[in-house]
């Protein structure tokens, strides 16, 4: 039986091998001929984005720096996912988290960035956690698809953040759709300020809260009570709740956590990177964070190797289009490939190990051999036939 | 019934058939004959490899060696279209039925040529196909409004429409009451008469007997043997198992009279659909009691123990256990009131994708998770500690969804009995499992009972129901329609009473006989 189980395993492993060799094959045909119609070598093309951002410090760095917001909503939609939580709502939960940053930012002139920094992570947090309220609310309650409903709250959000860049928040001396500059105590610390090591970059404070969130992230799911709960909800509602597992109000706070978590992505941007809110806060963080989340498997460390890549593939594509003349929509064709193909041949992996074929008939699974229902208020026995 | 007749005259031959997964062997180099005109049965356990043999010969399967030959001509059937084609139907447990059309548009679907549909031509045909085979069909009813007998003869007259010559049958009696049970055996012997050859999967005894022309005997992917359908039960059971079956032990009573640990009263609840599936249901079940429930499935046992175990509302009525009110209250405080709950759908009663040992403590997490933190090395050894106790052939890291269907139950039996649950509510323990780990069901099962526990078993197997149950009562259409001990409890009886003619049963004076036509358990 063990042997058995083995060479399974192994044939399953040879088999994802494969899967995972025909994968690269494709991303690098795709992508590849991408760069050939862009008028680049491949080759070269391939060392500008993936290999050249980490051969020199400051780029290094700006990789980091790139990856930071997409870390904290690749987080946010993994641990939803994780819980059978389609928050879609990522980029609105942020927009939302940039407004009650902004918001404090503007007030809190000579107050003390100890005070203020907790203030604004809180609040941005809170405001992230509001947005998600409503539709996790209709999901646990009524049945309401969260899909769409998460979906459809990013543009409101982003109606909201331009209602107060053309109204309330316009800035005053240029005129343009901005709010005024935060306070310079709602700065987010550079960390070269901090670290010695760390050459003149605008890395920020934001980076790090995003690991520190990974990994109390990771921590809480594998290894505490709460995140096995998380766990079982998503894998199995049904088996969750047949334990004794409370599958609603898990998804209600996984739904609001999500949302926190979002909503810090937008604080970190407006005060480690913007310093203000605008229009531009967010150029799809939240709908970044989806691919973030898929391509790391729903797994933290996942997300925090598909993040790093991310932005290491953002900074390439943004050097390449000077030093290679490539377009820098190219590195979306890079992206969207990565996403689909890898997507795609884990999708591919489960089937082929799934599908029904792959099974004995008659003992696989026998409790799917049940009898269809018998249709309600019918008498079973018909009388035997003349 | 010329038991002879048609030998020689082969309908269809199966030579070397053999069909892996991974490294279980399904078929190991199977042959089987079908003579025409003859009721063939495919006999052998749960996994014996008696369904993958026939989904091979409808094309559902792809064997990975083996040749078919029918009418005396090789084929390829690498289809359920080839295989009809070839002139092979079957009729899956599963029904391929489309519910909301009529039992005309049912039979034609996947027929059709050209555009236009002759809808009238296709109910004569089916009412003639009907009429031949002397099957019980209305061509304009709607398939959803059926029963599940009925339904079973929309699949039989669809494959006879296409002109099948050998109807391969997949535990077609496993749905149906026993009086259904004497109708299809009618049918089948109208069909053989015709000269048609009929494959019929089953692991019951008394049924291959009955029908039987000749019975060929599975046991772990190998052909036993090719018998007379007259064979003596014994022997057949000797083949199937490879040793004599032998029953459960009845045992004395434990209980005396006093207040129950387990009282329903006036319990009522929806189904699914909403419409009422229980209707006031009262219960008693002692310490130290097993009471079975019997039914034809769908008569409200689903429900019953779906609102007993916190996972279904009650619209009226109360659930007590030691006096403490439980209706409505949800699994966990279930759980907490003492409540152990095996379900009928185990797959989904666990979580497939974690682990063994995580599935084992989902019921009571906190207890391993001091200041919420799992204590990994305590869910470890309460997994080996269970595996141990309880047989389950994996180890604690193994994802649950990669067990076998008879390790599945273990791990749910140990989950819910290692809490010393006072009151166990039971549903299709053995459901699927082959003999073996039925067996130790069983015995876990009396081994609560012994040790005080009060047990509702609710149960398809009747000979299970019959053979565990201190009392048995009889729910149909949602209401207890008889209660009775378990020496009363003859096939007839219990028949009569799960197919809602428990007043006529009663009126009468029992035992009776019953519909005309019957023919008893015996071999023709």
């Amino acid at each position: 039986m063990t042997l058995e189980a083995r060479r399974m395993a192994e044939s399953r492993l040879g088999r994802a091998g494969l899967l995972a060799l025909g994968a690269v094959v494709t991303i690098l045909a795709v992508t590849g001929t991408a760069f050939i119609i862009a008028g680049a070598n491949p080759l070269e093309a391939y060392h500008a984005y993936f290999v050249q951002p980490l051969t020199r410090e400051f780029t290094l760095l700006e990789v980091l720096n790139k990856a930071t917001p997409i870390l904290f909503t690749g987080t946010a939609v993994a641990i939803a996912f994780r819980a059978g939580y389609w928050n879609i709502g990522v980029e609105g939960q942020l927009l939302m988290g940039a407004i009650a940053a902004a918001g404090i930012g503007q007030v809190v002139e000579g107050w003390s960035p100890l005070v203020v920094l907790p203030l604004m992570i809180l609040a941005g947090a809170l405001a992230g956690a509001a947005w998600a309220l409503v539709p996790a609310l209709l999901r646990v309650r009524l049945g309401i698809d969260e899909v769409v409903t998460t979906l459809l709250l990013n543009p409101v959000a982003l109606l909201v953040v331009q209602g107060l860049l053309h109204g309330p928040w316009k800035d005053p001396e240029t005129g343009f759709p901005e709010s005024p500059r935060i306070a310079a105590a709602a700065e987010f610390p550079q960390l070269s300020e901090f670290i010695p090591l760390i050459g003149r970059s605008r890395l920020h404070l934001g980076f790090v809260l995003a690991i520190v969130l990974i990994v109390v992230a990771w921590y809480v799911l594998a290894r505490t009570a709460t995140g096995l709960r998380v766990r079982a909800v998503g894998l199995s509602p049904h088996g969750a709740r047949f334990a004794g597992i409370r599958v609603e109000r898990t998804l209600l706070r996984v739904a609001l956590i999500s949302g926190a978590i979002a909503g810090i992505a937008g604080v970190s941007e407006v005060a480690g990177i913007q310093f203000r809110l605008t229009e531009g806060v967010s150029p799809g963080f939240g709908y970044t964070g989806v691919v973030v989340a898929m391509l790391g498997g729903l797994t933290m460390p996942g997300v925090l190797l598909a993040g790093l890549l991310l932005g290491d593939l953002s900074v390439g594509a943004s050097s390449a289009v000077r030093s290679l003349q490539i377009p820098s929509q190219v590195g979306d064709v890079v992206q969207g490939t990565l996403l689909l193909v890898v997507v795609g041949a884990v999708a591919v992996y489960r089937w082929r190990t799934t599908r029904e074929d792959d099974r004995p008939a008659d003992e696989g699974e026998p409790d799917h051999d049940e009898p269809p229902d018998r249709p309600e208020g019918r008498a079973p026995v018909e009388s035997p036939p003349a | 019934m010329a038991g002879d007749g048609g030998r020689g005259d082969l309908a269809a031959e199966l030579r070397g058939i053999t069909k892996r997964y991974g490294d279980l062997v399904a078929n190991d180099a199977v042959d089987l004959d079908l003579a025409s005109g003859e009721v063939h049965a495919l006999l052998g356990e749960n996994g014996a490899g008696k369904t993958t043999l026939m989904r091979v010969l409808y094309g559902l399967t792809r064997p990975d060696a083996g040749a078919i030959v029918v009418d005396g001509k090789p084929v390829t059937i690498g289809s359920p279209r080839d295989a009809i084609g070839a002139g092979v139907g079957m009729v899956t447990q599963h029904f391929s039925l489309v519910q909301p059309m009529t039992v005309t548009e049912n039979v034609i679907l996947g027929r059709t040529a050209g555009a236009r549909l002759d809808l009238a031509a296709a109910r004569r045909a089916v009412e003639a196909a009907a009429e031949r085979f002397g099957i019980a069909v209305r061509p304009d009813a709607v398939v959803a409004d059926l029963s599940v007998g009925e339904q079973q003869r929309v699949e039989i007259v669809k494959a006879l429409a296409r002109d099948c010559r050998v109807l391969i049958l997949d535990e077609p009696t496993a749905v149906l009451v026993p009086q259904e049970v004497d109708a299809l055996f009618e049918t089948l012997r109208r069909l053989v008469a015709e000269g048609l050859s009929v494959v019929f999967i089953s692991h019951k005894l008394h049924e291959v007997r009955t029908i039987s022309t000749r019975v060929s005997v599975m046991r772990h992917g190998r052909m036993v043997g090719t018998v007379p359908g007259h064979t003596d039960e014994r022997e057949l059971a000797r083949m199937m198992v490879g040793r004599p079956t032998f029953g459960v032990d009845r045992q004395e009573p434990l209980w005396h009279d006093g207040e129950a640990r387990l009282q329903v009263r006036g319990l009522s609840a929806r189904g699914n659909h909403g419409l009422a599936a229980l209707h006031e249901i009262d219960l008693d079940v002692h310490a130290g009691e097993i009471v079975g429930v019997a039914g034809v499935s769908g008569n409200g046992q689903t429900e019953l123990a779906e609102v007993l175990g916190g996972m279904r509302q009650a619209t009226a009525g109360s659930v007590t256990v030691d006096g403490v009110e439980l209706a409505n209250r949800g699994p966990q405080e279930v759980m907490r009131a003492g409540v152990g709950r095996i379900p009928e759908d185990r797959h989904a009663s666990l979580v497939l994708d974690l682990p063994v040992s995580l599935n084992l403590i989902l019921e009571h997490i906190d207890d391993f998770a001091p200041g919420g933190r799992l204590d990994r090395s305590a869910i470890e050894a309460h997994a080996q500690d269970l595996i141990e106790r309880y047989r389950i052939k994996a180890r604690p890291g193994d994802r649950v969804a990669t067990l076998s269907g008879g390790n599945i139950q273990k791990v749910l039996l140990a989950r819910v009995l290692s809490r010393d649950p006072r009151v166990v509510v039971v549903s299709q323990p053995t459901r699927g499992l082959d003999v073996g780990a039925s067996e130790y069901v069983r015995t876990e099962l009396l081994e609560r009972r012994a040790e005080g526990a009060a047990i509702l078993l609710m149960s398809e197997d009747l000979d299970e129901l019959v053979g565990l149950s201190d009392r048995i009562v009889v729910l149909y259409e949602g209401r207890i329609v008889g209660r009775l001990d378990p020496d009363e409890a003859d096939p007839e009886r219990l028949g009569l009473l799960m197919a809602g003619r428990g007043g006529a049963a009663v009126s009468a004076g029992l035992p009776i006989g019953v519909s005309a036509g019957a023919s008893g358990g015996t071999s023709p």
